[in-house]
């Protein structure tokens, strides 16, 4: 299992340099590169963050740390190997920063290490945090790389040749929407079973009939364009009005669906977990254990907190990627001289 | 004459509609020698732009070519022709440009890269070849500044830029005929006549064909060799520019030609013809304009008149001409 982790990653991390290469050599793509840098430093710094810590969690090797303790055996990620969680640990809730426990006073194993605290089990927040990144890059990424392809696809030749192909697609969605989609997901989920890729393909089951119809109907308006018209009347080919006009006319959309469908899956784990089918170790199981907490006097906010920020961090950063990107892409908004 | 490069010979279009299928083009007639340049006029509505579509085979569905209806071009008979035949003579042998620049290039593509889409559609050139191609063009159709509009989105650029990157584009495979629908409607009057000009300068220089689709003389005046006049889906008047500016037969015609503002006539209320072009499927029987004509009489509401031949080469489509002509 950590072997396929490995596998993605170092995937991934080829891929994003070849897609560096490519961006550095490609006068336009530079620019834009280049332009929203400019325009969102921090964001892509956070993003960034993200990701690297999202990575970092998704290398695991078996070996090193404590000879005797059950971890020995099991396959490390290298947050895990910096927080080692076995030994990083106290006995039940500590406040952030503390010295001592929070209920009944006792010196604390690591007096003032907590940054934001220890739950109830004396798991340190932050580290448990960290190792939700992981799972929100994998809901969101991973269901929108299966959902945006599907509606494209699906979306476009039905905008584009309409008829029968349009009736076709159009009843599928129709259908799917008018199911409410927790019920569906809950259903899907029970099906396939709990798991990460599980989860993911129940979520991009319910989540692309929305784009796909953004993309259909972006579609048929693009089909009667002049500049479409005009193309046909140069002699290009149906496949090429698809990839070389009206694809590139809807890239925006893409971009922003992308964002707002990440942003949305992230959150809808949360919900998930709440209804107790979310993804182990995820912000929404926190957030969901964290609920009995509130009610503790004096209150232990601390576990919620470390979920919503880092959760409320990264869809914030998405959105505001995602309108910069939709800016500099669109020559349409781009501002001239710059 | 030698064989003319497109022939068009009772060219029907037809849209389904109330009551069975409608026909917004009806049995036309045209021809088209090399070099030439043919003004298809007639006012909107008329099916002007829908016979230049048909040429391309481009009828947006569910309008059909009717059986029976024939567009040679060259000696080939393009309704025949399969799919990737036909694309490979829309832009290659036959260019298209539409009325409205602002909205007929692709905004989100520089223009150069879509001049060089249209180059590289009909000739296998290398990158930097097709773009030494596009600088050319470029420079043909009088666009200042070649190597800086390449890189420019259109929306950087004024209508009157606008279409002559179309027409680069248009003119891109070296195309034997050119098709202009309505080219400079949307433009200012200073920019019409510099792309008239520019139209009339290509069709000489590179011996392009033109059809050009316009509802106005003063276009006709400036770049047509020969003319047909086009009224609800039928041809009623051809002849050579001279012909029929100095001697409509035609009322509907003679009607257009009234139409024109003139110095001379300063002070003067404009004519015009009364009342509006009828919806196809609500065309009159006998000579279709007969409601709106000022000199109709007897035969004109039963009767569909016949080519009358005015001279070799003007012929009219009215019983008043033809009954002139008996006398």
């Amino acid at each position: 299992m950590h072997w396929t982790s490995n596998a993605v990653v170092l995937l991934l991390v080829i891929g994003g340099a070849w897609v560096a290469r490519v961006v550095a050599r490609n006068r336009f793509w530079r620019e834009n590169a280049v332009q929203l840098w400019r325009r969102r430093p921090v964001t892509i710094v956070v993003i960034a963050v993200f990701v690297l810590v999202g990575l970092l969690d998704s290398v695991a090797w078996v070996g090193g740390g404590a000879a005797d303790s059950f971890s020995a055996t099991r396959p490390r990620t290298i947050i895990d190997r910096v927080f080692q969680p076995e030994t990083f640990k106290e006995a039940s809730y500590s406040a952030p920063m503390a010295g001592v426990s929070f209920y009944g006073g006792q010196p604390l194993k690591h007096p003032g290490a907590h940054l934001l605290g220890t739950d109830i089990l004396g798991r340190d927040v932050v580290y448990r945090a960290l190792k939700g990144v992981r799972v929100a890059l994998l809901i969101g990424g991973l269901t929108s790389l299966v959902v945006i392809p599907i509606a494209l696809l699906f979306g476009v030749t039905a905008g584009y040749y309409g008829r029968r192909i349009d009736d076709a697609v159009f009843f599928v969605m129709t259908v799917l929407a008018s199911v409410p989609s927790l019920l569906l997901l809950i259903a899907l989920v029970m099906v396939l079973g709990k798991g990460t890729l599980q989860v993911c393909i129940a979520l991009g089951v319910t989540g692309w009939v929305h784009f796909c119809r953004i993309a259909r109907g972006e579609t048929m308006k693009l089909r009667e364009a002049d500049f479409v018209a005009a193309a046909r009347a140069l002699g290009v080919s149906e496949g090429r009005i698809i990839v070389r006009h009206i694809l590139p006319n809807i890239a925006h959309l893409i971009i922003i669906t992308f964002a707002l469908s990440f942003t949305a899956l992230v959150l809808s784990e949360t919900i998930l977990s709440y209804l107790g089918i979310g993804l182990e170790g995820s912000w929404g199981q926190m957030i969901d254990q964290a609920r009995n907490e509130l009610s503790r006097t004096p209150i232990v906010w601390w576990n919620l907190a470390g979920a919503s920020v880092l959760l409320f961090a990264l869809v914030l950063a998405v959105n505001m990627l995602a309108d910069a990107m939709r800016d500099v892409i669109d020559p349409r908004t781009r501002r001239e001289g710059q | 004459m030698s064989a003319p490069l497109l022939e068009v010979e009772d060219l029907s279009v037809a849209f389904p509609g109330e009551g069975g299928h409608v026909r917004v083009v009806d049995r036309v007639d045209l021809s088209i020698a090399a070099g030439e340049t043919l003004a298809l006029v007639g006012e909107s509505g008329c099916g002007k732009s829908m016979t230049a579509l048909a040429i391309m085979r481009l009828v947006p569905r569910p309008g059909r070519i009717e059986a029976g209806s024939h567009i040679r071009f060259d000696g080939r008979e393009l309704r025949s022709l399969s799919v990737p035949q036909m694309r490979a003579v829309r832009g290659g042998q036959i260019g298209m440009i539409f009325q409205e620049p602002m909205t007929s290039l692709n905004p989100v593509t520089m223009v150069g890269e879509q001049v060089m889409e249209a180059i590289g559609l009909h000739a296998s050139l290398a990158q930097t070849q097709a773009r030494e191609r596009v600088l050319e063009l470029f420079a043909l159709v009088g666009i200042p500044d070649p190597k800086q509009r390449f890189s420019a989105y259109p929306h950087q650029l004024s209508g009157g830029l606008k279409q002559r990157v179309m027409i680069a584009m248009a003119m891109a495979a070296k195309p034997r005929l050119l098709i202009a629908d309505e080219p400079t409607t949307a433009l200012d009057a200073t920019i019409r006549a510099q792309i008239l000009e520019l139209l009339r300068n290509l069709s000489a220089s590179t011996g392009t064909a033109l059809l050009l689709i316009t509802h106005d003389f003063g276009v006709v005046n400036e770049v047509a060799d020969r003319v047909a006049v086009m009224y609800a889906g039928r041809i009623v008047e051809e002849g050579t520019r001279r012909e029929l500016l100095s001697r409509p037969r035609h009322p509907y015609a003679q009607g257009l030609l009234r139409s024109i503002p003139r110095p001379e006539a300063r002070g003067q209320r404009l004519e015009e013809i009364k009342g509006a072009v009828p919806r196809p499927g609500h065309w009159p029987a006998g000579c279709r304009f007969h409601p709106r004509c000022p000199s109709a009489f007897a035969p004109c509401p039963t009767l569909e008149p016949e080519r009358t031949a005015v001279s070799p080469t003007q012929g009219a489509w009215c019983h008043l001409v033809a009954e002139e002509s008996q006398r």
